[in-house]
């Protein structure tokens, strides 16, 4: 058995109270959600916090909620809530696509939404979907509540705008209508960290070309969407011809590193693969949901 | 799923299912597995035990300079720390292998590789005990390592074991079998002649419970009583008799139910010498588990066999000679378990399924700063590197010669008049037939359905392979006349008793890691005899109760210990007679048996039953001459020959061209291990081996860095498969039983992890063909296909 560094435990019963145990146990407390980077890295003793706040009591911040323009996910909404949700399934497939791959159904029974984008691991799934579906985290602490755009939020490989003694509350993402997504993802098993993924979003406008276009990459050093591609793609009908074009440019823009998941060349071939399947995806699932909208409508 | 044999649709349910002898049944453990009820060595506790960890080297390869315990031992809770100078003064510090190696137990001199054990902490509970380990202070001046064994003979290598006198390099062997000028003289004259590197990378079998001890040493009586993770109990008593001075007789080794040991779980590693330490130093119980990362970083690896395979044929195919130079890593230390005599254990199996005219392998052993083992995961003592040279090679020569695999093997198979056959390297395969089983697994298959459709797939650019191995192993080791493991004969003893009432209870020297032994062996019993299985109890695991064997491993449990336990049966099957006649006031030669049951010839209604004739010797009948009053019997087996099983698998795979990708779309395995005695049990041990072929075939590795830090410390980076990852497993199987064991079973335990790894990799090579393939590497991960597509194939090592 692998034994974290003695600890002290303690579990916060609101937002607030999370907030003031934060406040009171200082720089070398942290909150727990599903655990299940956290733990893992303190059995390897590579995290060593005095003091853990658990914050899995806080059923206020466990929902899913259409709420007009925006579907809010309260930062405890744990993977399989995602996975599980009809919501989701139907407004951004990116999501759905992306939960199915995350680990296996243990780790995601617990891991939680906030705890993925707060951990920002640079293999991780979410913190690309967020961007290409341009989130707003809400953030609380000591001095009332931010919100921030990803680019703000997510710094790097694990670091964010969290400080530590605030918490991420809510993600927020905006609605489009004539828009759909798509997520894929190469592993080595099923359950295994990316080796590269990508997601796409993209909404197409009546005469069916492509009037908002987002794609971002996971695993390949790319801490941003891949924003050459809009240049290309805006305005245009959607043609094969066109995601070649974007795979190109995603393979150049990212910064992969070589191990054991494979070489530099390897993972800038997937951006390209990937960017262009994922395109594919969200174009033919954009117009699959027009066309349906319009025989409804008709 | 085709499993050419009904499968009751309640396995608990009518009497068919309930077998007095062979035959399909549940097995008599699992409720106790299933409902949380095993009891496993970390499960054990004893009053006032105390708890042990174990400090591990950071570095591969450092001279050790200075070790400070000061802080460590002014922990409140550590009651001892025990270091490398310390063990120097006992006289323990150094410790056996199983092939006349020494290993360290504690770090004296110098780390050899990373995960190396360099001190012991003795705490009052396991939280502190891993806590101290951060208080010692240990000093390295870090050497620079031999990380590949390609390097290890190099002029200027490091030399690993300056412990050893006179050492000037890092070679350990050289070993041969087979006819070198003979099998030159037919490569000489050959028409095709094809060479190919093939690396069996290292892995590692990684059970589910990892290794650990608990040692209780009594200073009053002078007694060791030693709870352990081990699948040889027996052999661990003698051996720990020998290197510590105890008593065999005042040593009792207990190995309680084990979470799987695949190999892992043969060897005697650190850990158990210090928990006993530990125990003797303090006075009181010592429990050590090691963690995940210690069990993949420093237990028994497997193969890590660099192998130059060579094959010869005429240019109608067919095959002429194999030949082979093998350079095998073995890590800091010796530390496989080989029988005396053969260092590369039955590697030279490699000359497979086929009729041979000639064949040589020579294999040369070597140290590097990695972990020691080598003789792990259901390998069947190297028989699975052996499996997969010489499956690769054929396919390689078919590929050649544009032959179709399956025909090419068809047309190279010993036939059936061959057996007994005696191969070219000194075996003598007991029995075979296998076009027929070859035969079975193509039509399972749809062979020529799945040619077509692959031929239509490539046209569109879509990647499918089909591959086929076909395997022969050599299992059950072994006749005494032939081998033994530190000086001990590889024998089995069984010891069965008929209580007055008529239930049984049969003591055996092998070890369940969960084979179903409890429920095999009691079949066994009950077919001989005739009582239920669920009457019989199968004692295992405990010195103290069941008779001397040499262990679970290689697939021997049922050609070895299997035997004896037929046999044992037997013999109390002919004392019953005896007593039976007695009973009858008839002559023993009067009666016949049917099972359960002696009777009278040609009256069949008057006879007595085994629970009668219990009773009847433990009771008050006037019993003959030479006949003592109870119904019991014991026997030591020794294997007159091993058993040769073999099978036909055939793999389909589809590869994403895009990102390399496999999937195993098909899986058929037919097996043939002779008589077959729980269809159920095999069956079970079939989709576990063939779920770690494909595991191996596809993800597992435990790869090094330059500096020899192990990449493959965690689940994180040493992959194995799951659920998803492997197909609808079909089965199917063929029986020609062994001439020479008593009920004509054959061990089928490493069968499929032996078998599939060849299978899968011909199935990837072969639907990389069009891009020029001819061989890759194990791991075939998306990375390393994609880098095969563009003509990068490279060696893991
Ligand atoms: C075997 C395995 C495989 C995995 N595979 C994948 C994968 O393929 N893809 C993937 O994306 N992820 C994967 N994960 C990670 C998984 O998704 C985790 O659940 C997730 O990364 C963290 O979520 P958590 O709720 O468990 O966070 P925790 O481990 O509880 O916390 C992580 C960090 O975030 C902080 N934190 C948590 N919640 C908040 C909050 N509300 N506000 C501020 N800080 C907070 C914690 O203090 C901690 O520093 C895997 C994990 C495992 C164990």
């Amino acid at each position: 058995m692998q034994i974290p560094a003695p600890f002290d435990y303690v579990r916060a019963s609101s937002v607030d109270n999370a907030l003031a145990l934060l406040d009171r146990h200082g720089p070398e407390s942290r909150v727990v959600a599903g655990g299940h980077s956290l733990l893992p890295m303190m059995k390897l003793r590579l995290a060593r916090p005095d003091w853990l706040i658990d914050i899995n009591d806080l059923f206020e911040l466990d929902y899913l909620l259409v709420d007009g323009p925006v579907l809010r996910i309260g930062a405890m909404t744990r993977h399989t809530t995602l996975l599980e949700s009809d919501d989701v399934r139907r407004l951004f497939p990116i999501i759905s696509d992306a939960e199915r791959v995350i680990a296996d159904p243990i780790v995601r029974n617990r891991g939680t939404i906030g705890g993925s984008l707060c951990q920002a691991d640079p293999a991780e799934d979410l913190s690309t979907v967020c961007h290409v579906l341009e989130a707003v985290a809400v953030v609380r602490g000591p001095a009332g509540e931010r919100m921030l755009s990803m680019a703000d939020f997510h710094r790097g490989p694990y670091e964010t705008a969290v400080a530590q003694n605030e918490l991420l509350i809510e993600v927020r993402i905006p609605i489009r209508t004539g828009s759909a997504s798509a997520y894929e993802k190469v592993e080595r098993r099923v359950g295994d960290w990316a080796v590269a993924a990508a997601g796409a979003s993209v909404t197409l406008a009546a005469d069916g070309t492509i009037s908002q276009v987002a794609v971002g990459l996971t695993a390949v050093g790319l801490d941003r969407n891949v924003t050459e591609v809009e240049a290309v793609l805006i305005g245009q009908a959607p043609t094969e011809a066109l995601f070649v074009e974007a795979g190109l440019l995603a393979s150049r823009s990212c910064d992969p590193l070589a191990d054991q998941r494979g070489p530099v060349d390897y993972k800038r071939h997937l951006a390209d693969e990937l960017t262009r399947r994922v395109l594919r995806a969200a174009c033919r699932r954009a117009a699959a949901s027009a066309s349906d909208t319009t025989t409804q409508e008709g | 799923m085709t499993i050419l044999e009904d499968r009751p649709s309640n396995p608990a349910a009518g009497d068919h299912d309930r077998p007095i002898g062979h035959g399909r049944m549940q097995r008599k453990e699992d409720p106790r597995f299933v409902r949380g009820k095993g009891h496993y060595v970390d499960d054990i506790v004893l009053p006032g035990m105390l708890h042990g960890a174990i400090l591990r080297a950071p570095v591969a390869h450092a001279r050790l300079v200075s070790i400070d315990t000061t802080e460590a031992l002014a922990h409140p809770k550590v009651l001892a720390v025990i270091t490398g100078s310390d063990l120097q003064a006992l006289g323990l510090a150094w410790a056996p292998t199983l092939s006349m190696d020494i290993q360290a137990v504690l770090v004296t001199d110098k780390v050899r590789f990373q995960g190396q054990e360099v001190a012991f902490v003795v705490a009052e509970d396991r939280y502190a005990a891993r806590d101290a380990l951060e208080l010692i202070q240990v000093e390295y001046d870090v050497l620079s390592p031999v990380v590949d064994a390609r390097k290890a003979m190099d002029p200027d290598a490091p030399i690993i074991r300056d412990d050893l006198e006179g050492r000037t390099d890092n070679h350990i062997f050289d070993w041969e079998a087979g006819n070198k000028a003979e099998t030159d003289a037919v490569f000489a004259s050959a028409d095709v002649v094809v060479k190919q590197e093939i690396v069996y990378p290292r892995v590692h079998p990684a059970p589910m419970e990892t290794c650990g001890a608990v040692a209780d040493f009594d200073a009053v009586e002078g007694r060791l009583t030693l709870y352990e993770t081990t699948q040889a109990p027996h052999a661990h008593r003698t051996l720990f008799a020998m290197v510590s001075g105890i008593p065999e007789h005042k040593i009792r080794v207990v190995s309680p139910d084990i979470g799987g040991g695949f190999g892992n779980k043969v060897g005697i590693y650190p850990g158990y010498i210090l928990a006993v330490v530990g125990s003797i130093v303090t006075g009181k119980p010592v429990k050590w588990v090691e963690d995940r990362s210690e069990n993949l970083m420093s237990t028994s690896f497997a193969r890590d066999y660099i192998m130059q395979g060579e094959i010869a044929a005429t240019r109608d195919g067919k095959i002429l000679a194999l030949r082979t130079n093998v350079l095998a890593d073995h890590g800091a230390f010796n530390a496989t378990a080989q029988p005396t005599k053969y260092p590369a254990g039955f590697f030279h199996i490699f000359t497979g399924s086929y009729d041979l005219a000639a064949a040589h392998c020579t294999v040369t052993g070597v140290y590097t700063n990695k972990a020691p083992g080598g003789v792990a995961y259901a390998c069947s003592f190297r028989v699975t590197e052996a499996v997969y040279l010489v499956e690769r090679m054929v396919d390689i020569l078919a590929r050649k010669l544009e032959m179709d695999p399956a025909e090419l093997r068809l047309k190279n198979f010993i036939k059936k008049e061959q057996f007994p056959y005696p191969n070219k390297t000194g075996w003598e395969y007991d029995s075979g037939d296998y076009e027929p089983t070859m035969r079975l697994s193509m039509k399972m298959a749809g062979y020529d359905e799945l040619r077509r459709e692959q031929k239509e797939k490539r046209e569109r650019g879509e990647l499918m392979g089909i591959g086929i191995s076909f395997f022969t192993e050599t299992v059950g080791a072994g006749p005494r006349k032939d081998m033994d493991i530190l000086g001990l004969g590889m024998a089995d003893g069984a010891e069965l008793r008929i209580h007055p009432t008529g239930k049984a209870v049969v003591r055996i020297s092998v070890q369940s890691q969960g084979q179903g032994h409890e429920t095999t062996f009691a079949q066994i019993v009950a077919e001989e005899i005739g009582i239920p299985p669920e009457d019989i109890d199968v004692v295992h695991g405990d010195t103290d109760q069941t008779p001397f064997g040499l262990g679970t491993y290689g697939s021997r449990s049922t050609p070895v210990s299997g035997a004896a336990v037929a046999l044992v049966a037997r013999k109390v099957r002919e004392k019953a007679r005896f007593i039976a006649a007695a009973m009858l006031e008839t002559r023993p030669e009067d009666l016949e048996w049917e099972k359960g049951r002696w009777f009278v010839k040609g009256d069949p209604s008057v006879g007595k039953t085994i629970a009668e004739i219990a009773m009847g010797a433990h009771g008050t009948v006037a019993l003959p001459e030479g006949i003592d009053g109870n119904l019991d019997a014991e026997v030591t087996y020794d294997p007159p020959n091993l058993t040769f099983p073999f099978g036909a698998y055939i793999c389909v795979v589809d590869v994403d061209p895009g990102t390399g990708h496999v999937k195993v779309r098909r899986f058929i395995a037919v097996d043939d291990c002779g008589t077959r005695i729980n269809p159920m049990i095999i069956e079970g041990q079939i989709h576990g081996g063939l779920t770690d072929g494909v595991g191996m075939a596809l993800m597992e590795f435990i790869e090094f860095d330059a500096e020899g830090n192990c990449l493959g410390g965690s689940f994180m980076d040493y992959l194995i498969p799951t659920a998803m990852e492997v197909p609808d497993w079909e089965t199917g199987f063929t029986v020609t039983p062994s001439p020479h064991h008593p009920i004509g079973a054959k061990g089928v335990g490493e069968s499929a992890t032996v078998g599939s790894p060849p299978a899968v990799v011909n199935a990837v090579v072969d639907a990389l063909s069009p891009f020029g393939v001819v061989h890759m590497d194990m791991p075939c991960t998306p990375a390393r296909v994609w880098e095969a597509m563009q003509g990068r194939t490279r060696p893991p090592v």
